[in-house]
């Protein structure tokens, strides 16, 4: 982001930075930059509070009031739910496993879909609330992601869709979609946290969906072409949550 | 959380060894009074409005997102997972703060917003970048654009 700063400042464009890694900023040197202390993906703090937002946007915009620079100030507060610390999400929608290994992965297949169905009155609940979804990267519904998730699981499936150009993408941002809709879902439940951990371990410790993805992911790293590795190694799973599963 | 020490070694370690430009002097535009700002808002979180296309591997180049869309026409292909999105899908204004520039504009806090607001994917070293932004500051001066907020995610 900081290089941004100085290439706009280059053609006479002033600038003003959110800086989310301290140590970055610090070698880079933009003109002017606010650290603040909040975790990657939040450069405002926290969702739904506009208060705290418009405090670190007028912070930002003041640095613009500096004589000279390069300037780099932190901003004076952590994010109000920072102090939390990670707390279970208790969903109500039950997502006990009947798979196993010695079943193999269709009963894994219909247990993702059932989840997909049984989450589906919290999702429209979201959408109707936020008025708004983060879903529809991939251009697929919902249903027609899983499918093409699905046909990737599936051995007998799975090679032709190895051919086709632009498979990477098209499996990454299924999966993006089918991870928002888990989100959006869980995060309309009455009193369910709000922050990412807790969400973050839910999904990725809780659902057969994260049990289909990690598959996938172990599909990719095992593709003799190479044509997915990158996918398996880098665009499916968070590096912060691989340990959920290290025994599998 | 981006406080380095709060995260695993491993994440830490993968954070600290990310390249980083250098640069031998700052280049310090001195911009107009905040009540006269008019801003654009540039983001590297891979946003565009729903049906633009999406942002893949490598990309270098930009997305518009006019000044009036609403957040339910916003998405994000950013390509990585390691970043947090459960705060951009509760609420656009934690990573894109529309609503509060809005605010801003309308207390008298700064004079306008851009016609259009731009969005990069961040995941791509920034000397790349460098081409489309010279573009990029033409186009603004023309909308009478006198600074800029870069937001990372």
């Amino acid at each position: 982001m900081g290089g941004l700063g100085h290439y706009f400042e280059e053609q006479e464009i002033a600038t003003t930075q959110i800086s989310l890694i301290r140590e970055h900023t610090e070698t880079i040197k933009p003109p002017r930059a606010l650290w603040v202390p909040f975790e990657l993906g939040r450069p405002f703090g926290v969702p739904n509070d506009s208060e705290f937002q418009r405090s670190v946007l007028e912070h930002a915009l003041d640095l613009l009031e500096r004589p000279s620079g390069p300037v780099l100030e932190d901003f004076p507060e952590e994010a109000p739910d920072l102090e939390k610390s990670p707390v279970q999400v208790v969903c109500p929608v039950q997502f006990q496993s009947r798979s196993n290994k010695e079943e193999g992965g269709s009963r894994l297949m219909e247990d993702f879909n059932a989840e997909i169905l049984q989450l589906r009155n919290w999702y429209e609940r979201a959408l109707k609330t936020r008025n708004r979804t983060t879903t529809g990267i991939s251009g697929l519904s919902t249903a027609e992601a899983a499918e093409l998730v699905s046909r990737f699981i599936e051995d007998e499936t799975r090679e032709a869709l190895m051919a086709e150009e632009d498979l990477v993408d098209r499996i990454r941002m299924a999966c993006e979609d089918l991870k928002a809709y888990y989100f959006e879902a869980v995060s309309a439940q009455p009193g369910q946290p709000t922050d990412s951990e807790s969400l973050a371990n839910w999904f990725w410790g809780q659902t057969h969906a994260a049990r289909v993805i990690h598959e996938m992911r172990k599909i990719c790293l095992n593709d003799p072409t190479g044509k997915v590795a990158l996918l398996g190694k880098l665009l499916l799973v968070p590096r912060t949550q691989l340990h959920q599963f290290k025994n599998e | 959380m981006a406080r380095l020490e709060r995260y695993s070694e491993e994440a830490r370690s993968h954070l600290m060894k990310l390249p980083c430009p250098t640069f031998d002097s700052t280049p310090f535009t001195k911009p107009p009074p905040l009540k006269e700002l008019r801003l654009a808002l540039v983001s590297t979180a891979g946003l565009h409005p729903r049906g633009d296309r999406p942002f893949g591997m490598g990309d270098v180049d930009y997305r518009l997102i006019p000044r009036n869309t609403p957040a339910n026409e916003l998405v994000m292909s950013h390509i990585s997972t390691n970043f947090d999105r459960t705060g951009y899908q509760q609420d656009l204004n934690v990573v894109f703060p529309l609503d509060r520039l809005n605010e801003l504009v309308q207390q008298g806090k700064i004079e306008s917003l851009a016609e259009y607001h731009y969005s990069f994917m961040g995941a791509t070293e920034p000397e790349k970048m460098e081409p489309a932004i010279a573009t990029l500051s033409a186009v603004m001066k023309k909308d009478g654009i006198n600074a800029v907020l870069l937001v990372p995610v």
